[in-house]
């Protein structure tokens, strides 16, 4: 091949690229990778069932998906899934808003006036670390044994999340904002409103979505002890029973449950900020 | 036209940290005429953020007097465009351009004609609904400037507002400047490194001395208006000029730079 052939090809390939460019390929590529972010669990139940069938995996503690989906389908059906995973539902969503509601509360005074910060710091710093587990058994003699303890259990770990994610935003707002503010002589409250409390709103959508994710896993811890449903009580009882199939199956109620109220609040999310840069 | 608006006297500002002191600016003395678009150039880290900061009320001043003799009652004294990207990314175009009228409780209907009026002298009546995140810089910098202007201030302070922009947006944006500021009969002070955009501007230039900042020296720029860039700079005036003022500011960016 001589050289003018070869540059006559690095054309062609060069065009072909400017096409698929102009030619909608960004949306063939998100097809692509649609398709490649649906196919890759399908792959692995698949892996998973055959290597199940040859006897590869133990199935008394692995199970396999047909196992597991013949145990799902009655439990759907008889309504027993959908009533723990209300249940449930209901912890989650009091712990999370008795949580998050005072969160962002005293995260924003934190955040918004220094002697309150000075107060309340030392005390957020301290107790923070404290693995929220290692208080449940204190939280169940304080609250008792019932749908209290569980919610407040959620709420705490919930709590600290978004106190500290709020104050965050609070106190990384660009100062320049704050001068536009100061330079047009905005008053105090009026800051709050027309700076602060935006400014710092991404901030506490991250402190909500982590304190989700802490929710979820909190649910699971809260309904070990002294609880009579929820998923979280399914899987010990699973455990209690060695019923490895109905285990599972609540373990895909919770991913399930994770699932949408992380979209729940990505949705919120996009209506309470218009203004971010999504993508 | 002659009545004198600001005099600072004497003005100093220090900095101070910890175990660190930082003489900003040293006895400036200078004096702004009503209406007037003055200029003020100096190597960098002089002090002209910290004195346009003073003058907005953003900064105490350490020692010295400065005066604003305003007359005016019911709406802003200074207005600032800021020095980098100051719009707020959480309001849409017009809600940063009517900003301050809220502020001041002027009724929606009213403060939405004057935000309106503004955009469109800057261009951008058809994006009074977008978010910041959907302009480019150069049009964020024309909302800066339209917040300023809406906010209807005796005086305009302007900090290096299109240092960061392309040559292309600069050049539109101080024709667009020139127009809304020469209707306006407002007082304005404008930092810039640009000798160009100082001539092309301002009624006069000062240049600051490097660090701490003091006035070194003041240029009348006797152009008439309005101005237009190309024709201006071909004038061997403008060359003349130009390099006056380069020969005094070349000085002080050496010493900076020390
Ligand atoms: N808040 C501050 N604390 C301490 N030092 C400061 C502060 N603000 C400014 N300075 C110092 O004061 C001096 C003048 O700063 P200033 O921002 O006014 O310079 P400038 O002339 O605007 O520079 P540039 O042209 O780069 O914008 C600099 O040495 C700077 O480090
Ligand atoms: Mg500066």
């Amino acid at each position: 091949m001589n050289a003018v052939q070869e540059n006559l090809n690095q054309t062609i390939k060069m065009e072909d690229l400017a096409d698929d460019v102009e030619n909608d390929s960004k949306q063939r590529k998100a097809f692509f990778l649609k398709t490649f972010s649906f196919l890759s669990p399908l792959f692995l139940l698949l892996l998973w069932e055959a290597l199940a069938a040859l006897k590869l995996i133990d199935v008394r503690l692995f199970s396999s998906p047909s196992r597991i989906f013949e145990t799902f389908v009655p439990l759907v059906a008889s309504g027993e899934l959908l009533y723990h995973t209300l249940i449930s539902t209901s912890r989650i969503i009091s712990g999370f808003i008795v949580g998050a509601v005072p969160g962002v509360i005293l995260g924003l005074s934190m955040g918004l006036f220094p002697p309150v910060r000075a107060l309340l710091m030392p005390l957020v710093a301290v107790t923070f670390p404290i693995p929220k587990l290692a208080i449940m058994p204190l939280i169940l003699i304080v609250f008792g044994l019932g749908e209290s303890s569980k919610i407040f259990t959620i709420a705490i770990g919930v709590f600290y999340l978004v106190l500290i994610n709020t104050m965050a935003g609070v106190l990384n707002i660009d100062p320049i904002y704050i001068d536009v503010a100061k330079s047009f002589s905005a008053s105090k409250i009026q800051f709050y409103t027309t700076v602060a409390f935006p400014g710092a709103l991404p901030m506490i959508f991250a402190g909500l979505k982590l304190g989700m994710g802490t929710a979820l896993l909190l649910i699971v811890a809260a309904e070990l002890s002294a609880a009579r449903a929820g998923v979280g009580w399914m899987i010990w009882r699973a455990y209690d029973m060695f019923d490895i199939e109905r285990m599972f199956c609540a373990l895909i109620v919770l991913a399930f449950l994770g699932y949408i109220f992380s979209y729940l609040l990505d949705i919120i999310e996009k209506i309470v900020i218009p203004w971010k840069n999504y993508q | 036209m002659d009545r004198e608006i600001i005099r600072i006297e004497n003005l100093t500002k220090i900095f101070r940290s910890r175990n660190k002191e930082v003489v900003a600016l040293k006895d400036l003395n200078l004096s702004v005429k009503e209406g007037e678009f003055l200029v003020i150039v100096g190597p960098s880290g002089c002090g002209k953020s910290t004195l346009l900061r003073i003058l907005a009320g953003l900064e105490k001043k350490t020692y010295g007097e400065i005066y604003i003799k305003s007359k005016i009652e019911n709406r802003p004294i200074t207005a600032v465009v800021f020095q980098g990207d100051a719009v707020f990314p959480w309001m849409k175009v017009i809600e940063n351009v009517e900003y301050s009228l809220k502020l001041r409780g002027v009724p929606s209907e009213e403060r939405k004609k004057i935000a309106q009026f503004y955009l469109k002298l800057m261009g951008l009546e058809n994006f009074a609904d977008y978010y910041p995140h959907q302009l480019s810089g150069g049009m964020k910098q024309r909302v800066n400037v339209a917040r300023a202007f809406a906010s209807d201030p005796e005086i305009l302070l302007m900090d290096e507002p299109f240092g960061a922009l392309d040559e292309q947006n600069r050049l539109i944006l101080q024709q667009e400047l020139l127009k809304i500021w020469e209707g306006s009969g407002k007082t304005a002070i404008f930092i810039t490194h640009s000798i160009d955009e100082a001539i092309f501007l301002g009624d006069r230039i000062v240049v600051m001395t490097a660090q701490p900042g003091r006035v070194k020296a003041a240029f009348d720029v006797g152009f008439e208006r309005p101005r237009e860039m190309l024709s201006l700079k071909s004038t061997p005036q403008f060359i003349e000029l130009y390099r006056k003022v380069w020969e005094v500011l070349k000085e002080e960016v050496l010493k900076s730079r020390k």
